[in-house]
């Protein structure tokens, strides 16, 4: 899954690997983000892509491998990767009892900004994400998209080149994610890489990496990923899955899968079963799907398992899932 | 730099400011326990024969820089738990000026509210010259530089506050009784007075002696207690400024 390092790339990894202790969180993930692209870690809890953020936010530091960010190299000059990138993290990373305007004063200070840059700065920061007349409220009292939306003109107060976002549209809303990407896609040249455990949200990505178990499973522009893994996907659910597999290989010689209690089939003309696995076996169907594949297919198709994200946490050592194929 | 040091500075004060119980529990403590502690010795307990009221004083002084800087520094727990530390970790500033600006920060409440403590000291007949409360004041901007160093790098590398609170129990209440801050350890058993010497505190309360009452028995000398004071500052001030500049895997988790 390694790709060829690209000098212009905004973002250039290779061969990264990283341990806690003798715990394996990534093996070997290469990567290179285009310049104002939009590039998703889409994963599981336990996938490796939180470790690969905050490597790439320079909080920990590097251990196998190298990483280029911006032209800087990510072991040797981190600061100057600092200075040009913004970081949302999954947990806010704001003073509940500071108020907008405070939050983004601090950030601006932090950022080595004063004076009149400072207060422009934090002007601009809070229209692009339309804080305007929130600028006195205290953010502990904001609603939780509010709450993102000032993580959002923090992270805009160092005009970043490339912005970091880790799970951030975790716990929003609707509309509040939707207004999140307004925002962020408003600000013309910016590269995004976003980890993410939401479908549709990696569906947006403009290449997409597919992590598990700190390995990377699939790498892609998301609708090319999706057609690889076939014409469609038949989805029975059943409470005899096992015997059903058997039974559906020997019937339709097709190449049919058990995950939990549901049989998946896949392929370009599975539709043309329905009519006769209806016939066959509709008294013992619960459910029967016939869609084109979805990314959850695609992590299906590469890794035999299905996409199990448990409670929303950064830590990497949970929400395995056995392995289980008939 | 400069902005970012201000910045965790300026934020400290803030939060303590803003948060009323911390702000009224941080000033009537200290003037409770002090009340309690010297009325209820006052006839019985004259060390070196002085008043207790006077002897405990310095004692009590001691004990606010300690345990406002000790408090306050918990927030560096607060602020990993919460997610703000993640924001200044990734902030472009030498790592550093995180622990410039966390230490003085909570130095600055220490000393601020020692010295709200010390403008009592005429009620207690504590002559308060010039000539004693500049050197005063000196010693407490050193002792509270030292306390809030060694409780920011022990907030750095615990976990929970809890934990905090268990080694605060066990190492910082120790240091402070061993220092001869509430009462005179100079004759005590040969382990305590070995601890004595070689602990930091007994410098820094015997320089707020010597400073504040012009006398300290059973100190060292006030060029002795000031070297040893500042010493402890700059130590603890590098120690702080050590443990944050460590970047390691469990800063991720």
């Amino acid at each position: 899954m390694s790709e060829k390092s690209s000098s212009n790339a905004a973002v250039s990894a290779s061969d990264v690997s990283f341990a806690y202790g003798e715990r394996q969180a990534l093996r070997d993930v290469s990567f290179d983000v285009a310049p104002g692209g939009l590039f998703g870690f889409l994963g599981p809890n336990g996938s490796g892509k939180s470790t690969l953020f905050k490597l790439l936010s320079t909080i920990v530091p590097l251990q196998q491998g190298s990483i280029t960010m911006l032209g800087h190299d990510l072991a040797r000059e981190s600061a100057a990767i600092r200075r040009r990138i913004g970081v949302v993290f999954q947990s806010a990373a704001i003073d509940r009892k500071l108020t907008v305007f405070e939050n983004l004063r601090y950030a601006g200070m932090l950022l080595n900004l004063g004076g009149k840059e400072l207060a422009s700065r934090i002007d601009e920061s809070m229209a692009a994400a339309s804080l305007t007349d929130r600028k006195a409220d205290a953010t502990g009292e904001l609603s939780g998209g509010l709450r993102r939306r000032v993580e959002i003109a923090k992270c805009l107060m160092a005009k970043p080149d490339l912005v970091l976002l880790d799970e951030a549209s975790t716990g929003l809303d609707p509309a509040a994610r939707r207004e999140m990407w307004q925002v962020l896609r408003a600000q013309e040249g910016l590269t995004i890489l976003f980890t993410t455990h939401l479908m549709d949200e990696a569906a947006e990505a403009d290449r997409l990496m597919l992590l598990d178990e700190g390995q990377v499973v699939a790498h892609g522009r998301p609708a090319e990923l999706m057609e690889e893994v076939g014409g469609q996907v038949l989805e029975i659910e059943t409470p005899d899955a096992v015997a059903l597999v058997g039974e559906l290989r020997t019937a339709f010689k097709v190449d049919a899968v058990q995950i939990d209690q549901t049989v998946r089939i896949e392929g370009e003309k599975v539709q043309e079963l329905v009519p006769e696995v209806m016939t066959r076996f509709g008294d013992r169907i619960r459910r029967l799907q016939l869609a084109h594949p979805s990314l959850e297919d695609v992590f299906l198709s590469r890794t035999g398992k299905r996409f199990v994200v448990t409670a929303p946490e950064p830590d990497v050592k949970k929400g395995r899932k056995k392995r289980k194929r008939s | 730099m400069k902005g970012a040091i201000y910045a965790l500075w300026h934020r400290e004060l803030v939060r303590f400011m803003r948060d009323r119980s911390r702000l009224t529990g941080s000033l009537m403590q200290p003037i409770i326990f002090y009340l309690m502690f010297s009325g209820a010795l006052y006839g019985s307990f004259k060390p070196y024969g002085m008043d207790y009221s006077v002897y405990f004083f310095t004692g009590t002084l001691a004990m606010i820089t300690m345990f406002t800087a000790i408090f306050s520094t918990i927030t560096v727990i607060e602020d990993r738990k919460e997610g703000f530390l993640q924001g200044v970790l990734i902030s472009p500033v030498p790592r550093s000026s995180i622990a410039l600006g966390k230490i003085l920060g909570s130095a600055t409440l220490s000393f601020g509210l020692a010295a709200i403590f010390l403008a009592l000291a005429p009620f207690t007949g504590i002559d308060m010259s010039w000539d004693r409360v500049l050197p005063t004041l000196g010693v407490l901007a050193l002792l509270s530089i030292a306390v809030a160093g060694l409780g920011f790098s022990l907030a750095w590398v615990m976990d929970s506050t809890a934990g905090y609170h268990g080694i605060m129990m066990l190492f910082l209440m120790p240091m402070l009784m061993m220092s001869g801050a509430f009462f005179p350890i100079e004759d005590a058993h040969w382990l305590i007075s070995w601890v004595r010497h070689v602990n930091p505190m007994t410098y820094g309360v015997g320089a707020l002696r010597h400073a504040l009452q012009g006398e300290a028995p059973g100190c060292p000398t006030f060029t002795v207690c000031l070297i040893g004071a500042a010493m402890f500052a700059v130590a603890m001030f590098a120690l702080g400024t050590f443990v944050v500049t460590r970047r390691r895997a469990r800063d991720a988790i």
